[in-house]
């Protein structure tokens, strides 16, 4: 079972933590040592708040192995609301229904499972904006 | 630096060759090419391929090359860039002969990608993406690929059928070239009405997979005559790179790696696109044809279906790529696609392209992408 790979990037996967460049102000996601933009190190900590709007996406019909269960699904580029462009899958939506410039939020699921036996992989995926009316008491 | 040349060239027919391992197929394109040269034992072989240890549990692959095609006992190296393997062992072969370092060499790009089913080798050649941020969403390069033609059509008011010309003309151009993969002409409705594989990817925007090898023999250009009654000279070669993943890149839409590395080769070749006499360009998605175009400079961005459309990259046009079929229809074989440009470009500089005979070709350029636009190798060849 593969754990540690998906161990380590937990907090990406299920907070979308990633990082903020102290040098140039650019938002990055995931983190990485050496900022794309500036070359400058790297380091300090930014939770993402999970809102963004679709920049592109394709509904796949002849997923790739591993993925056979869930087709057909709508993988997506979504640009998230501080600035980065993450990949992610689309849930709670029908495919005819994405449009470029759709608002969505992240939220927690299943990306995949390695076999009967093997470990659940959970991640952000996104979905349309749900709003929620309260009512007053 | 020394000025090199090519003095040999080899291929293997591209297709499904159940019948013929990846080390079979890769010998036979080196000896080849040796044969075509006039050369025995040269001094060391650079191997490009992408998937023989995931697919083929075969590493040390340039090593079993060597002694399968009987060179035992030179240096042999492999030299790895997804799908930009083949270009990019050319760039270490021209680099061992430029410096000095060595005089013969062969360089050879293989692949075999056809024992295994679809599923699997799609899952494999999603190393050449993000597997931690792409791959893990169930993305493979075709959804990548989508994903960008969706934007590109959104942003620039193109509908899908204005790619139709790329996989058109890369289909006319195979009828006559007998190592292609496919070799019948496709008609407009065929690509209008073709299923859907990722939308809006449908099967005729996408190279098949396939196997194959390719090989060039290198010498320094003052030493060419010794082998070659019409070598075909190195005038540039250039790599550069990108993000791995799409979502990292400053401008999606925006093949900077192909950029950079088509600007490079111009400047070090001492000409324009304008002087380009065919472009083998890496036509493995329709949309990474049209983006190529505007990247090297041939057509102002969002404008690359135009060039398809106005019929201008066809034989008689005036920027003829895939000349001998391209990615789409000689095939894909994904380490050895770059090698079979080069000898493609070759065959047409030689005057040896037949019936797909460019007239007058005296400025070839290939270009060879990795992954997404992350690696973009391009090569221009006088002859």
């Amino acid at each position: 079972m593969r754990l540690a790979p998906h161990w380590r990037v937990r907090r990406q996967r299920l907070q979308l933590r990633g990082e903020i460049c102290e040098s140039c102000g650019q938002h990055l996601f995931p983190p990485r040592d050496v900022c794309p933009h500036c070359h400058q190190p790297a380091d300090e900590q930014f939770a993402y708040s999970g809102e963004g709007t679709v920049y592109s996406y394709s509904t796949v019909y002849e997923p790739p192995h591993g993925y056979e269960q869930y087709a057909p699904y709508t993988v997506a580029l979504v640009r998230l609301k501080e600035g980065p462009l993450v990949t992610a899958q689309l849930t709670d939506i029908d495919p005819q229904d994405v449009r470029i410039g759709l608002p969505v939020e992240m939220v927690t699921r299943v990306l995949r499972e390695e076999g009967e036996d093997g470990m659940i992989v959970y991640g952000y995926k996104f979905r349309p904006i749900l709003h929620v009316e309260s009512q007053a008491v | 630096m020394r000025d090199v040349s090519i003095i040999g060239i080899g291929q293997t027919p591209v297709g499904e060759h159940w019948d013929t391992s990846l080390r079979d197929l890769g010998a036979q394109a080196i000896i080849a090419a040796l044969k075509d040269a006039g050369v025995g034992r040269p001094d060391a072989l650079y191997v490009g391929n992408m998937l023989s240890g995931q697919l083929g549990a075969q590493e040390q692959l340039a090593t079993l090359l060597a002694d399968w095609s009987g060179l035992r006992g030179i240096e042999a190296l492999r030299v790895e860039a997804a799908c930009a393997s083949g270009a990019a062992a050319l760039r270490m072969g021209i680099l061992a002969v430029a410096s000095g370092w060595h005089d013969l060499v062969v360089v050879c790009g293989v692949e075999k990608m056809t024992d295994m089913d679809g599923e699997e080798t799609t899952v494999a050649l999603m190393a050449a993406a993000d597997a931690e941020y792409e791959g893990i969403h169930g993305t493979s390069f075709v959804s990548l690929n989508a994903m960008l033609m969706r934007r590109y059509m959104e942003e620039y008011g193109v509908p899908h059928d204005a790619f139709a010309g790329f996989p058109m003309n890369s289909h006319a151009n195979a009828v006559n070239n007998p190592n292609a993969m496919f070799r019948q002409a496709i008609k407009r409705d065929t690509f209008v009405n073709a299923r859907m594989i990722a939308d809006p990817i449908n099967l005729f925007d996408s190279a098949p997979i396939a196997d194959g090898a390719a090989a060039v023999v290198l010498c320094p250009s003052e030493r060419a005559h010794e082998f070659a009654a019409h070598p075909v000279r190195i005038a540039a070669s250039s790599v550069a790179t990108d993000s791995v993943a799409l979502h990292d890149r400053h401008d999606p839409l925006f093949l900077a790696a192909v950029n950079a590395s088509a600007m490079k080769a111009y400047q070090q070749a001492g000409i324009g696109p304008s002087d380009v006499d065919l472009f083998e360009l890496h036509d493995a998605f329709s949309i990474i044809a049209a983006l190529s175009l505007e990247a090297s400079g041939f057509a102002p961005r969002g404008q690359g279906t135009q060039l398809a459309i106005a019929g201008e990259i066809g034989l008689q046009g005036r920027v003829p790529i895939c000349t001998l079929g391209g990615l789409k229809a000689r095939g894909h074989p994904v380490g050895a696609t770059g090698m079979y440009q080069i000898v493609e470009a070759s065959m047409q500089l030689r005057g040896q392209a037949g019936a797909n005979q460019i007239p007058d070709a005296h400025w070839a350029m290939t270009q060879n992408i990795g992954g997404v636009g992350g690696t973009a190798i391009t090569h221009i060849l006088e002859g």
